[in-house]
């Protein structure tokens, strides 16, 4: 449906678009007793770091190889040689998830290679899984080297199944999904009696619980056995195309059968989730689920006067943007403006005119043309629409200037029902209430022009 | 030419550490080397923007990949009293096309844009690494804008991997002095005009202490870089002397502003009362010894006086609340002193403090004050300092955003004592503040409750079955 439009630009002005390492470092941040690893100037670590903390609100584990400048120009081995031995030895972690920068690829460093030295030289890290994925800052965005990390760890952990364990299945979380999301994905698919592997699971490290000790790690998420286990599952569900590779590697390492999920928002979109969940397990829906899509019905039909024709510019990630945008337009919103940080396969099914691989900047200018009631983005908006006099639903990462972000719920029927609630209270509190000059007749000039233009 | 300026900014005769080494030891610079997987900070880019960036009807643009502008713009409190442009994230946003072909063109026609669009008093072009490795040369490139364009277009030659956060600071200064002090020259000057060097006006600092300023007719006309516009940096070297706020961050620009221009400088703070009284003292003093009106350090010490009496009985409430409580104090530089003197005055004691990044000055300060109740800490581990607070040897931690959740998690208090911080505690209201946040951190009624035990971790008898 869509023109996707990539503006030759030189300058990009408010970006919406994070670097692919950060995307990665995040996904390594759902697997358990885990430390990402940049394999870059320390700078690169320190600004995710700081916009991860602000985000999550909670002690994020994150580490860098501290290139310098000899380094940068003799090669980085001895940094990630001496990174992951200090890393091993502080925290005793199970899993270090290396990525690759803008700095290190530019050099081209051979990261397979030299951790494969490394392995040699150290036999004492024999117990920990180094994962290691390449994910240039010059390329994509957050949301590929989220994929591309995910699809690393099932390359590198996941073991050939010998046999499979009855009513396990694998879900593959995009970067678009919070930890309340997966928290409402694993509830939806334990009601069937299934057992999920989640990978990776934010919801077990960043879901802002308060552990009884001190870790330097990751405390919680997807453990080492779970992912090693995963080739054993009856079924793979990917939620976003950004999870296809990521499943396709699982197909072809183990023979686990898939399904990608373009989004998990809005009633069809979930109905289909259910059904699938129907068919893996053998049973039909529990009397709580059919429950839940029953109040979302409602809220359909309570919230749907408030959507109606209402014009509104998204910005965000491709899946999210998606998984938003059909929502909106599925409750009768016209969805005016759409922005992404990067190229995907589902950008040409949003419901809109076009989309453009753009900045704030676009947004902005687009949502004042078309007279945007409403801005849908993550916190950088907060300048756009206060210069547009707009109001904004914060959506995606980073959420900065909000509390609460690791629970805002989108997905199933109860986060798409909470959604329409918030979204439509936001529009509510924003519509407009007559005024006495609303209707007033065209002035003489005015009444003139338009009467020669007919 | 980048190494020259970086081994020119360690050899510093202005710092005290660096006159006491050998020519060798001068040589090798002043950075330590960072510890791969175990380092946290910035690098040199970042120490750079945040030196540079409060310049506030500027625009700064990154040249570099997405990261370094697109992973950490809009982050900092800096306030600005006029134009928010400063807060534009504006970056190059190279791709691999770029890496492949040079990035210099995109670069020119990327200033073009910014100075079309928002016709700013200037553009600061900062390097990253990606550019540097692949041979952008931005300061050709800024020449060619400044000449074609007709505003001047600054280079900022940090790249990343040059090192620190403070190198940065430091190299961020050298742009300052290359391109843009004594550029312009001030309407007129005044026998009572001072420049103020390493402060950001984060979250509105330099407004708690302006006011006491302007009440002594004392101008701040070189702003470096706090609350400035353009032209209160290029004007900077006009001023009769400069307050050095920040410790060591731009000592550079304070030393060469004085080998230049002539104009003295001393290095102050604005934390705490007794310091801020001095700050406010020493500048007049100077002031009167380049030949303002010696009235002037009475009327300074009337104020001092009134001020620091009204302070203390401000803080006079907190004293009987807060005495004997135990703080963790967990920053850096002079922060580290000033800040135990200030909370010493209402009676809370500091059982310890770190003293990373503090000059030797600073950390005799430090001990001589707490005496004997108190450790100084270079660097406290993470898990230490959680255990600390988990078997309540302090109250309370005051420190920054990085360490916050250790104190959190460990259900004990804590505040913002570093640069992400959303209040502002310089100067006599500063402390007033400061005194206030503590008192409202430590007897938030939500410490009792998230201490009670969960309903399953006591045992209760079962409830009696109900007769048939």
């Amino acid at each position: 449906m869509a023109e996707v439009i990539h503006p030759r630009k030189s300058l990009s002005i408010n970006p919406l678009k994070m670097s692919q390492p950060l995307g990665g470092a995040m996904a390594f941040m759902g697997i358990e007793g885990c430390m990402p690893l940049l394999h870059g100037s320390q700078g690169c670590t320190a600004f995710g770091l700081v916009l991860l903390v602000r985000h999550f609100r909670e002690a994020i584990p994150f580490q860098t190889t501290a290139m310098n400048e000899i380094t940068t120009i003799l090669g980085g081995v001895e940094n990630l040689e001496q990174a992951c031995l200090n890393i091993y030895k502080r925290t005793n972690c199970k899993v270090i998830g290396v990525c690759t920068t803008g700095l290190t690829e530019t050099r081209g460093e051979d990261l397979k290679g030299d951790l494969k030295l490394i392995r040699q030289r150290h036999p004492e890290l024999a117990g920990v899984e180094i994962v290691y994925v390449t994910t240039p800052d010059f390329a994509a965005a957050l949301e590929q080297g989220w994929g591309k990390a995910v699809t690393a760890m099932v390359e590198q952990i996941v073991q050939p199944a010998l046999g499979a364990t009855e009513g396990q299945i694998n879900i593959l979380a995009g970067s678009h999904l919070t930890p309340g999301d997966i928290e409402e994905v694993r509830d939806l698919v334990e009601a069937f009696g299934l057992t999920p592997i989640v990978l990776p699971d934010l919801a077990g490290s960043l879901d802002g619980h308060v552990p009884d000790q001190y870790m330097g790690t990751t405390y919680g998420g997807t453990t080492v056995e779970d992912i090693r286990a995963m080739g054993r599952s009856d079924y793979t569900i990917a939620i976003g195309q950004q999870m296809r590779y990521a499943a396709a590697a699982l197909e072809a390492k183990a023979g686990v059968p898939f399904e990608v999920l373009d989004r998990l928002t809005g009633l069809n979109a979930v109905d289909q989730f259910v059904q699938i969940l129907q068919k893996v397990s053998g049973r039909s829906a529990p009397a709580k689920i059919r429950r839940q899509r029953s109040q979302l019905l409602d809220a359909m039909l309570d919230g749907h006067f408030y959507f109606g024709n209402t014009p509104v510019a998204v910005a965000a990630e491709p899946d999210l943007l998606f998984a938003l945008t059909a929502w909106l337009a599925e409750m009768g919103a016209k969805v005016v403006t759409a922005i992404t940080s990067m190229d995907s396969p589902i950008l040409s099914q949003v419901p809109a005119d076009q989309v453009i691989v753009g900045d704030m900047d676009d947004l902005e200018r687009g949502a004042a043309e078309k007279g945007a009631r409403l801005l849908m983005t993550h916190s950088h908006g907060r300048m756009s629409a206060e210069k547009l006099d707009v109001p904004l639903f914060r959506v995606g990462f980073p959420m900065f200037d909000r509390l609460g972000a690791a629970h805002r719920r989108t997905v199933g029927y109860c986060g798409t029902r909470d959604l329409i609630f918030e979204v439509g209270n936001m529009l509510i509190e924003h519509s407009h209430e007559a005024a006495p000059d609303d209707w007033s007749l065209p002035e003489g000039e005015e009444a003139n022009a338009t009467a020669t233009a007919h | 030419m980048l190494k020259r300026k970086v081994e020119d900014v360690f050899n510093e005769p202005g710092c005290a550490t660096n006159q006491g080494k050998t020519d060798k030891q001068r040589k090798s610079g002043c950075a330590k080397p960072l510890t791969p997987g175990a380092a946290a900070g910035g690098c040199a880019f970042d120490g750079a923007k945040i030196a540079l960036q409060p310049i506030a009807d500027c625009i700064h643009i990154v040249h570099g990949p997405i990261a370094c502008e697109g992973n950490g713009w809009d982050n900092r409190h800096a306030k600005s009293s006029n134009s928010q442009v400063f807060r534009t994230g504006v970056t190059t946003d190279m791709s691999d096309l770029d890496v492949i072909y040079g990035g210099e063109k995109k670069l020119y026609k990327a200033i073009k844009e910014a100075i079309t669009r928002f016709d700013p008093p200037a553009v600061f072009v900062y390097q990253t690494c990606v550019p540097a490795m692949i041979g952008d040369d931005i300061v050709k490139v800024c020449e060619a804008a400044t000449e074609r364009l007709g505003k001047p277009v600054i280079p900022v030659n940090a790249p990343g991997f040059v090192g620190s956060k403070n190198l940065g600071n430091k190299l961020g200064g050298e742009a300052l002095l290359e391109y843009v002090i004594g550029t312009e020259e001030p309407a007129e000057t005044t026998p009572y005009d001072i420049n103020i060097l390493g402060d950001y006006n984060i979250a509105g600092e330099l407004w708690q202490v302006e006011p006491l300023l302007k009440k002594l007719g004392i101008r701040v006309l070189g702003r470096i870089t706090g609350d400035a516009r353009y032209h209160d940096v290029t004007v900077a070297h006009r001023a009769k002397l400069s307050m050095m706020v920040c410790s060591q961050a731009l000592i550079n620009v304070a030393r060469k502003l004085q080998e230049r221009y002539g104009v003295p400088y001393f290095e102050g703070s604005f934390y705490g009362v007794s310091d801020t009284s001095m700050a406010l003292r020493t500048i007049a003093r100077m002031l009167v010894e380049q030949g303002a009106d010696p009235e002037l350090i009475d009327r300074t010490e009337a104020l001092v006086i009134s001020e620091e009496a009204r302070c203390y009985a401000r803080l006079a409430p907190y004293k009987q609340r807060l005495e004997g409580k135990r703080v963790l104090l967990y920053t850096g530089g002079h922060k580290s002193w000033s800040v135990i003197s200030a909370l010493q005055d209402i009676g809370v004691k500091v059982i310890g403090s770190s003293v990373r990044k503090s000059t030797d000055n600073d950390k005799g300060r430090a001990k001589e004050l707490m005496g004997d109740d108190g450790m100084l800490y270079d660097a406290i581990p993470p898990r230490e300092m959680y255990r600390m607070l988990k078997d309540r040897e302090a109250d309370m931690m005051l420190s920054g955003g990085r360490t916050q959740f250790i104190a959190l998690k460990a259900k004990m208090p804590w505040l913002d004592m570093n640069q992400e911080r959303h209040h502002a505690y310089a100067g006599y209201e500063g402390m007033v503040s400061l005194i206030s946040e503590i008192d409202k951190a430590l007897f938030n009624p939500i410490w009792e409750q998230v201490r009670t035990p969960a309903p399953w971790e006591s045992i209760c008898a079962p409830l009696k079955q109900r007769e048939a």
